[in-house]
């Protein structure tokens, strides 16, 4: 028994902790004491290794009788006891935003231990060590060719970065973006896993928050990955310095880096605004691979419609429209009303699907 | 109804004697289907609450309800907060590419109530009762049909729970896993935290349940404890005779109701007679008796009486 008090002391100082040192643990803490202390030989052979010969039963058994002590149940102490640690602490819990971020790291590790997202991530940031690779060795030959875009990059490194994002932002950051997106409730229907998360529950607002932040932060990694790949391969293979912008002026190096800061969070913000429609769509199916195939229909058909000169009325309505518009920031001084403009859309988009997700989500029956 | 439908409309139980109380519950799914039908369901407290029915009769919609998936059409229910409902819907439901654990963990963050420095505690106890420990690491994917079923057994037990919802818990599982399953179910209940375990295998139900609901076609045809259910039906004394009008003629003779009488089988409701002294009486009477037994109906016969044919009455 002498063994035992510090071990039970020392979990009810966590649990106290944990409570926000709630006030009223004290005067329960005697008769609790008393009785995890009674409890504890068995408890602590639950939690060692060696031979148990009821698997699991003691945690449970103690909680419910700590459960009916009364009102005092509620508090933390008897979470205390060596159990609780096994078993949960106060009803009030974590904090919610504790638990939201709890949730979303879990939601995080899925997506960024999924073999097929690292895949799609990788093959992105190859984009521009290739595209780099091959400027190098054709530059030479090419010099006198057409665009001035060859001879930026080979005048500056730092341009490829910005090269890199304007090549792959129209269609295949989208794709990728739309596979982690469209599967985010999709995916989880299709598994039966969407059942088990809402019993848990993790409460459907709550989860769809989640899912689009998980999204948002998956967007921010492709735009990283590719500027950054683009910046590494752009600075090793190509003279850096000065950059010169597109209105002449010459910035620092560091200056430009800045603004590839803000070109990144540009991109991933547009990429978000496609996260929220491939989510909405999400809601609709239990095939993940439908919500897919329709966000990346949409982006080709509205590049396609960008495309016809007759459509032009509509195209300030059209998402990939505004993806290219962090050249703004390549002038001097940045031309945040183009920025703006774009920022405008993306938060339109944002706000409209997923308003849409989130009526359907809240009042959807999950059958799967 | 509210739109966060998280939580059930009635989240706090109407008293502390009933873990699930149901009022008119109805679900009409679109197409006009009702898959439950005015519902009355009253589960007490630290009972084992067994909920029978032919397949397609509205017990998974009604678990479904219970646990804010589905919205009902009208009527209301109750039931102890989400966060203490342990549930299995179903059949098992994972991440084929995490493992055991892994999965565990990822059930355990969606919950907003549980901490997560104790989680990996929580993960293990739960792996170790249902036996999965050895497996923690290995992927789901790998996992045999018994394993998995056992996996969203454990995922029900996360935590401390005040009502374990289990439906059909023993699909896929061997017969031993099956034994398990009981034992393990009677272990929980004995700590006192009521069980709703809905099932078509009525020779569980009779092992496991305190009490029972029977459904069919969306509706509540019987309910109540499992002896009251069995004693819906009176116990029959029959009676194996070649005399068997003789015999008839005294079973009447000494007040017992409902005789029948068929070649050699008289049977009639043994009422409050015993049965060794009505074979005394019998013999007494000069009825040769080849063979005198109490037939008491099991709830196979009561279920199949209420629910009709077509039940499945395997197990």
């Amino acid at each position: 028994m002498s063994k035992v008090e510090p071990d039970v002391a020392d979990t009810m100082v966590d649990a106290a902790a944990d409570a926000g040192a709630d006030a009223g643990a004290d005067p329960a803490a005697g008769p609790v004491a008393d009785q995890v202390a009674v409890e504890d030989p068995g408890l602590r052979s639950g939690r060692g290794a060696g031979a148990r010969r009821t698997p699991g039963l003691v945690p449970v058994s103690e909680s419910r009788r700590t459960a009916e002590q009364g009102p005092r149940s509620d508090l933390p102490v008897p979470a205390a006891s060596t159990l609780d640690a096994v078993t949960r602490e106060a009803t009030s819990g974590p904090g919610a935003v504790a638990a939201f971020a709890r949730m979303l790291g879990s939601e995080l590790g899925l997506t960024f231990r999924r073999p097929r997202n690292l895949a799609m991530l990788a093959v992105l940031a190859a984009v521009p060590v290739i595209m780099g690779v091959v400027l190098r060795i054709l530059g030479d030959d090419m010099a006198d060719g057409p665009g001035g875009l060859i001879q930026q990059v080979a005048g500056n490194g730092f341009f490829l970065a910005l090269v890199s994002l304007g090549a792959l932002v129209p269609l295949l950051m989208p794709v990728a973006v739309a596979v982690v997106a469209g599967d985010a409730l999709a995916g989880e229907a299709a598994g039966g896993t969407l059942r088990y998360l809402l019993a848990a529950p993790a409460g459907r607002t709550r989860l769809l928050a989640v899912k689009f932040v998980n999204a948002v932060l998956f967007c921010l990694a492709v735009a990283s990955a590719v500027a950054l790949a683009a910046l590494i391969t752009g600075l090793l293979l190509f003279p850096a310095g000065p950059v010169t912008l597109l209105s002449g002026v010459a910035i620092p190096l560091g200056d430009a880096l800045l603004r590839l800061l803000i070109v990144i969070g540009y991109v991933t913000l547009g990429m978000a605004a496609l996260a929220a429609v491939a989510i909405a769509l999400s809601t609709l199916t239990e095939a993940p691979i439908g919500a897919i195939a329709a966000t990346v229909v949409l982006v080709i058909a509205t590049q396609v419609m960008r495309a016809i000169p007759q459509l032009e009325p509509v195209q300030a309505y059209l998402l990939p429209n505004w993806w290219s518009g962090f050249d703004a920031v390549l002038r001097d001084p940045i031309a945040f009303d183009h920025l703006t403009s774009g920022l405008l859309a993306f938060g339109a988009y944002i706000l409209l699907f997923g308003s849409f997700a989130w009526a359907r989500f809240t009042s959807k029956d999950i059958t799967s | 109804m509210t739109l966060e439908a998280g939580a059930p409309s009635g989240a706090a139980p109407p008293s502390a004697d009933h873990a699930i109380v149901t009022e008119g519950l109805t679900k009409r799914f679109k197409g006009g289907q009702v898959a439950v039908d005015a519902l009355d369901l009253t589960v007490p407290r630290g009972s084992v609450y067994g909920f029978l029915g032919p397949n397609g009769s509205g017990k998974t919609t009604t678990i479904r309800m219970l646990l804010g998936l589905v919205t009902p059409t009208s009527g209301t229910y109750a039931t102890v907060p989400l966060p203490r409902v342990g549930a299995l819907v179903e059949g098992p439901a994972f991440y084929p590419y995490l493992s055991g654990e892994a999965n565990l963990l990822r059930y355990d963050a969606a919950d907003p109530t549980a901490s997560g420095r104790t989680a990996r505690a929580r993960v293990g106890a739960a792996l170790e009762r249902v036996g999965l420990s050895a497996a923690a690491g290995k992927r789901y994917r790998a996992y045999s049909l018994g394993m998995r079923q056992r996996l969203s057994i454990a995922a029900a037990l996360l935590g401390p729970r005040e009502l374990l919802i289990l439906d059909e818990p023993t699909n896929g599982l061997d017969p031993q896993g099956t034994r398990e399953v009981r034992t393990l179910v009677k272990e929980i209940a004995a700590d006192g935290t009521t069980v709703f375990v809905s099932s078509h295998l009525l020779a569980e139900i009779e092992q496991m349940c305190t009490h029972a609901a029977i459904m069919r076609t969306g509706r509540l045809v019987a309910d109540g404890t499992i002896a009251s259910l069995s004693g819906g039906r009176a116990p029959r004394v029959r009676v194996e005779t070649p005399d068997g009008a003789d015999a008839a003629r005294v079973l009447r003779g000494l007040g017992l109701a409902a005789v029948t009488h068929e070649g050699t089988q008289v049977s009639a409701e043994l009422g409050g007679h015993a049965p060794e002294r009505l074979n005394v009486a019998l013999v007494e009477a000069g009825v040769a008796v080849r063979g005198l037994s109490v037939v008491r109906p099991s709830l196979e016969e009561v279920f199949v009486g209420l629910t009709g044919e077509g039940f499945d009455v395997e197990g």
